[in-house]
Formats: structure tokens, sequence, C-alpha cells
């Protein structure tokens, strides 16, 4: 009896120890899973050549197009043979997950570079893309990372552009038009109006974000691009790296516009450090007119406001009736240069068919809303459709100069901080603190990444 | 069981032999994979800078200069510090004066040690963002935020802390208020000490097993809290001090982490060296403070 019992409890620590060394390796081995049928003839002939060795890992970096990702993964596989597992980082920890992911015996072989400081970190790790089938797919180089030695890090494969997002219905039953929304002036006219009678039209002028992470970065990461973006345009050229310092020459036209959105919005401003609202659904619901978001939110917005249109951050800038959309991208992909060539090259055939495949690129690009490539389908997306209708009018596209903050998470943290502060209390004197953390923090950031 | 041993003594000792590999094993293998190891791969990468870690350098000491050179980290240490000992003193106070009260047989006394152990139940992340809110709550209605101010943030932490860990203090010290000998007591008692004589000369000396165990909880908890201080403030309010930004409510083991992910070529490895200190500091003191209460138990 004793014996039996001795046996179980040390089969029971036996498999209990080899449960824990299992899930370790499960990681590993999810895709080796399907690697076997990566032996199996490809079928399709019409598809890029698959080597059949070669399998391909996406780390991939928005929630919102997990689902979409998918089921392209599975059409490729199914196509092919060739084996695509797409592993989506909870949102605001990709950093965290490509580091330990990377560290890995399968790390990902295609992943996200998105800023400079993405670059920085991970470009020894990049293949250059220079030259490549997937390169010369692309329309336009705007989007395109490259490191300071001119090697292609990361190339687009979507762009986004964000905006005042508005709803013309409520600018109208307030007794305006679309057209007074052609700068600064017109915009606070509108919104003040609509704020002092938010009580009889039954909704208000903006929803304000909230301080937390949730929204936190639609002040700190796009609204303050004006800024950046003013100051470079200012500068003569575009940034190509992340200057050392700010002048700081336009940021009271942030002020203007930030002011006008805290002022007059459905939450008290004292409430914005606490949370607990969302813009984005107050927008939906019909309780504000004006909402700071991008062409991500279309396809949740379209849903209920379907003649949804997005105007530029208008800010009191001299000229900026000619003002466009903020356009750019933070998604752009690079291949790890660590993966075996078969991987290497399967990540490569797999890029190339997501971006000209008819019903691949469709897919894709309605769930991104746009990619820059020269087969891939139109896109449906209202609010890039407005982005365009600027550029054609002539009017400026402000780029994303947002993307070259330095040690960006420290750096908009105590942005937050400052902002709370003045949030509680508008002072000049807390405003300082604000440009502190914006203008002088930049120069902070930016020599202790240096050193 | 010690009137069986005569008896079955010589077999269970060769039997005990026989399977003390497969019994063992497992264990120690678990236990070199899951932190021996780790622990020595730890060490060696504070001396190296990496991103990734098949690709460490080994650099020296520069990680630790680094790391000691950090304004952010010293003042971490130093509100974590200040965070530990009152937190020490405030839990432990507490948790034996509901223990105490709650031994002294009154109605009930199950379903509040119930009620009281629960907290300790929920998650730190969880608590955190629902204690946010509770401060939050109360501080906008005074146009400020648990976020504005470092006292809120060090006052708000220590309040969330003792709320979990009270619960399970008190049950620790339960077990011990109950294994007084009543014949102690009631010695005591008859000789006419007064309820408080009795409390410190009798009570206290004979839980001092409890109260070792406590306060060696409670210091290493303070000390590497990191769920509740992510959740409740992430280390806001943030102020510029001598030319860099210290973020006022970080403590240690958030600091680490929040180094470990800066942009930096050199941070992983910073981050790594302050673990190591970090490591050494609260072994250091957890030592220390067993040796000084073990001292004080008396053997009944």
């Amino acid at each position: 009896m004793k014996k039996l019992i001795a046996l179980l409890l040390a089969l029971v620590m036996c498999l209990s120890l080899v449960a824990c060394g299992g899930s370790n390796s499960n990681d590993g081995a999810k895709t080796e899973e399907p690697a076997a049928d990566g032996e199996a003839a490809p079928e399709d002939t019409a598809a890029p050549a698959a080597s059949g060795e070669g399998s391909v890992y996406w780390l991939n970096f928005k929630p919102e197009s997990d689902e979409a990702l998918q089921k392209l993964a599975g059409m490729y596989t199914e196509k092919t043979g060739v084996p695509v597992k797409v592993v989506t980082a909870a949102s605001g920890s990709y950093a965290q997950t490509l580091t330990s992911e990377m560290d890995k015996s399968n790390p990902p072989t295609m992943f996200v570079v998105g800023n400079a400081n993405s670059v920085k970190d991970w470009s020894s790790y990049a293949l250059d893309l220079n030259g490549t089938p997937i390169a010369n797919e692309l329309n336009t180089d705007a989007y395109n990372l490259y490191d300071e030695d001119g090697k292609l890090v990361s190339i687009g494969y979507c762009f986004e552009c964000y905006g005042i997002v508005v709803n013309p219905d409520h600018v109208a039953a307030a007794g305006h038009t679309m057209d007074e929304l052609t700068n600064f002036a017109g915009l606070k006219a509108v919104a003040e109006d609509i704020h002092a009678n938010a009580a009889t039209l039954g909704f208000d002028a903006f929803s304000a974000p909230d301080m937390d992470d949730s929204s936190s970065w639609r002040y700190t990461g796009h609204l303050i691009n004006l800024e950046y973006y003013y100051e470079e345009q200012a500068s003569g050229s575009k940034w190509t790296e992340c200057p050392p310092s700010l002048t700081g020459e336009y940021f009271d036209n942030f002020r203007n516009i930030y002011d006008l959105s805290i002022n007059n919005s459905t939450t008290d401003p004292k409430d914005l450090a606490t949370g607990g609202h969302d813009p984005v659904n107050e927008f939906i619901s019909g309780k504000s007119t004006f909402v700071l978001t991008g062409s991500w939110d279309y396809a949740a917005i379209a849903e209920t406001v379907p003649n949804a249109t997005m105007i530029p951050y208008y800010c009191g800038v001299d000229g900026e009736e000619k003002a466009g959309l903020n356009c750019g991208t933070e998604n752009c992909w690079a291949i790890n240069s660590m993966a075996s060539e078969a991987d290497q090259q399967a990540t490569m055939d797999f890029m190339v068919w997501l971006v000209t495949d008819p019903d691949a690129s469709r897919i894709a690009v309605d769930s991104f809303g746009a990619m820059p490539y020269k087969n891939a389908v139109e896109s449906t997306n209202a609010f890039l459709a407005a982005a365009d209708d600027y550029a054609a009018a002539g009017n400026y596209v402000m780029d994303w100069a947002t993307n070259y903050q330095p040690a960006v998470d420290d750096y908009r943290a105590a942005a937050v901080s400052a902002l709370n502060a003045y949030n509680a209390d508008q002072t000049d004197a807390n405003w300082e603190a604000v440009r502190g953390a914006f203008i002088d923090g930049w120069a902070v950031q930016y020599a202790n990444q240096q050193g | 069981m010690l009137r069986k041993k005569p008896r079955f003594g010589n077999s269970l000792t060769r039997q005990t032999r026989h399977w003390f590999p497969l019994f063992v094993g497992p264990v120690l293998a678990a236990f070199i994979i899951g932190f021996v190891w780790p622990f020595i791969q730890g060490i060696y990468l504070s001396f190296c800078k990496f991103r990734l870690i098949r690709e460490a350098k080994f650099i020296g000491f520069g990680n630790y200069v680094k790391a000691l050179e950090d304004a952010s980290f010293r003042h971490a240490f130093w509100f974590t510090a200040a965070f530990a000992i009152v937190s020490l003193v405030l839990i432990n106070v507490l948790a034996f004066a509901a223990a105490y009260v709650l031994t002294q047989n009154i109605k009930g006394s199950s379903l509040f040690r119930t009620v009281f152990f629960m907290p300790n139940l929920i998650g730190g992340i969880v608590l955190g963002y629902i204690w946010s809110m509770i401060f939050d709550g109360i501080l906008s209605r005074y146009g400020t935020s648990i976020l504005m101010n470092a006292k809120y943030g060090f006052w708000g932490l220590l309040i969330l802390v003792a709320w979990q860990q009270i619960g399970y203090m008190m049950i620790i010290y339960i077990a011990g208020l109950q294994s007084v000998p009543d014949d102690m007591l009631e010695a005591a008692r008859i000789d006419g000490a007064t309820r408080a004589q009795t409390l410190f000369r009798v009570t206290i000396p004979n839980v001092m097993p409890s109260i070792t165990i406590c306060t060696f909880l409670g210091l290493t908890n303070g000390f590497k809290l990191f769920d509740q201080n992510l959740a409740l403030t992430g280390g806001q309010p943030i102020i510029e001090q001598g030319g860099s930004y210290v973020k006022t409510t970080e403590m240690l083991a958030l600091n680490i982490f929040s180094t470990f992910y800066q942009s930096k070529s050199t941070s992983p490895g910073v981050a790594q060296a302050k673990a190591v200190l970090f490591f050494i500091l609260v072994a250091g003191l957890g030592l220390l403070q067993l040796n000084y209460t073990r001292k004080r138990e008396v053997q009944q």
C-alpha cells in the first residue's frame, strides 16, 4: 500500500513537472506544429513561390486587426501550405512582448518598427529592405524608416491620419455650417456656441480625452504634433532624426486648441485626470460634436454617424486655412535578420501576397484603412478620403513629427503629470510647467537617451 | 506516529533512502531551472550590455555605476524605504489589534476573520484600479486627484496595502495567540497581573514567532511592492529634479521595470544591475530582521 502511494506521489510530481516544462515550450511549439505540413506540395501556382520550408511568424501591433490577420494567415496557409502564425501583443505592451519574443528560439520573422526610438533599438535585428520585392511594391517612400546608415529598417504597411472628427449633423443642428470650420477662429466660435447651448441642444462641443493611459496619447502623442510639425516647417526641412531640442515657437497654438477642447467639453477638465470616459464612444452615442481621433476609428464611428468627417488641427497659425490632416504611420514591417533564410523568404513572399492579392489586400485594407502599395485595393475609409481631398485641394499634409519623441514613454508621462495639474487649475504658472514638460522635457529626455 | 516509529523505523528509512532521488529530483530540477539558473544568469547580465539576452556583452561594473548615479533610482529607494517602514508598523499593529480583539470570544468572530481576510484574495492590479477610483471620487470634489500630489500617492498606497494585508497578517497572529498556553494566562491572572501586564509580559513574548514571520513578510512585501504601485499611481506625479524627470511615487520594483524598457541601449543592463542591488537590499534587510526578532522568541 505504502509503495503504491509513494509511486503515485512520485508520478504526480513528475507529471506536474512535465506539465510545467510543456507549457514553457508551448510558445515555441505553436510554430512547429504546422511546420510539418509545410512540406505538403503547394497547390496554387498563382501564389508566390513558396520554398515549402520557411514559415512566417508575425508579431502584430494592432489588436483591432487581430481577427482579420488570423483570417489572412489561414487563407495563405491554405493556398501555399506555408505556416503563418500571427500573435498580437496586448495594447500598449508591444515593446515588452517584442523584447521577450525576440529572445526565444523561434523569434518573430516579421515585426513592427514604427518610430525613431524603435529604429534605434531594433535596427541591428532587421533585414535591409532596400530593393527587396516588397519595397518595390510600395507607391511611396513617405512611410519608410531608415537608420543612420541608410539601411531601410522597416516599410510602412498602412497609413493613418488624425485630426478633429466632426459630426456635421450636430453642427447644422446648432445653426452653423461646416464652411465656418476653416480656421481656429471659426472652430472656436462654433465650439463655444455649442457648449453654451449644450443643455438645449442635447449634445456638447468636444469629448475631451481623459488623461489616463487609454486616452492621454490623443494629447501627448497626437495633438502636440501640430507644435512639432509647424516647428519642423519653420526649420525649413523635414526632420530625419530626433532634434536635440525644441524652440516651442508654436506652443501657444497648442494651448489654443487644448484649452478650447477641455473647456468646451462633456467632461469637467478637473475630472480628466481620473479617467473613465471613452471620448470616441461619447461621440458615437451622440453626446458631442467634436472628438480628437483618427482614421482607425472610422469603422466604429461610421455605424452611427455615417457622414462624420475629419478636419485639421486648427490652432491659430497663419495660413492654416490651407492645413490638411496629420498623415503618417507607426505601422512599419521589419523582417528579422536573425531568422533563417527560408523564413525570411517565406515572410517576404507573404508580405508581397498580402499587398498584391485582391482578396487578401481587400481584407487587409478594410482592417488597416489604407495601404501604400501599387497593387493593393482602394480604401473605403472616409477619413482617409478626407485627407486625400485636402491634399487634392492643395492643402499641406502635416506629417507625424511626433514619431521622433525622445524616450517616448517617460516624456509623455511627464507631460500628463503637468497637464493634470493644469486641468485642475488653469493658471499661466501651471501652463509654464506644461511647457516645461513638452519643450524643455524634450531636450532633457534627448540628453538622457544619448548618455 | 512516535509509537509506530520503532516498529517500522528501519524499513521506512531504507525505503526513504531508496526513493529519495525520485522525490527530490523533480523538485530540485524545477528549483534549478526556475530559480537557481535564472538567478545566476541575472547576476551575469547585470555586468553586460544587451538588448537580447543571447547577445549580451560583458562590460564590467558600468551598469552599477549608472544605476547608482540615477536620481530616479535614489528617489525610488527613499520612497520605498519610507513606505516599507510605515507600512510595516501600521500593518502589524493593526493586524495584531484585530487578532487580539477577535480572540476574545466575541460573537461572530469567525465571520469577521473571513471578511477581514477577503481583500487579500483580490489581485494587486485590480485593487490599484479600484482604489484609484475611490480616492479620486473623494479627491475630485476638491479639484485634485491622487495623481497630482506625491503625498496623496504615498498615503493612498499605504491605505490600499494596509487594507489588503492586515487580514492576512491577522490570521497569522490569531494562530499565534491561540497557541499561548492557557495555564500561563491563568497563572498571570492568579498572580494579579493587569490586562496590560498580561499582554506585554505573557502574550506578546509567546507570540514572538508570529511577530517574526509577520515583520519579515511586512518588510519584504513593502520593499517588493509592484502591482499596486503600477495600478494606483504608476509613479505620477512627475517632477523635474536636477535635469532629469523623477516619478515621485515610483517604488524600486516599478523603477527597475520602467528602466528595463527605456529606449536606450544600456537600459536593460542598468535595470538588471538595479535588480541585483534590490535583491541584496531586500535579502540583507530580511536576514537582519529575522536575526533580531528570533532572539526575542521564547521557548514554551
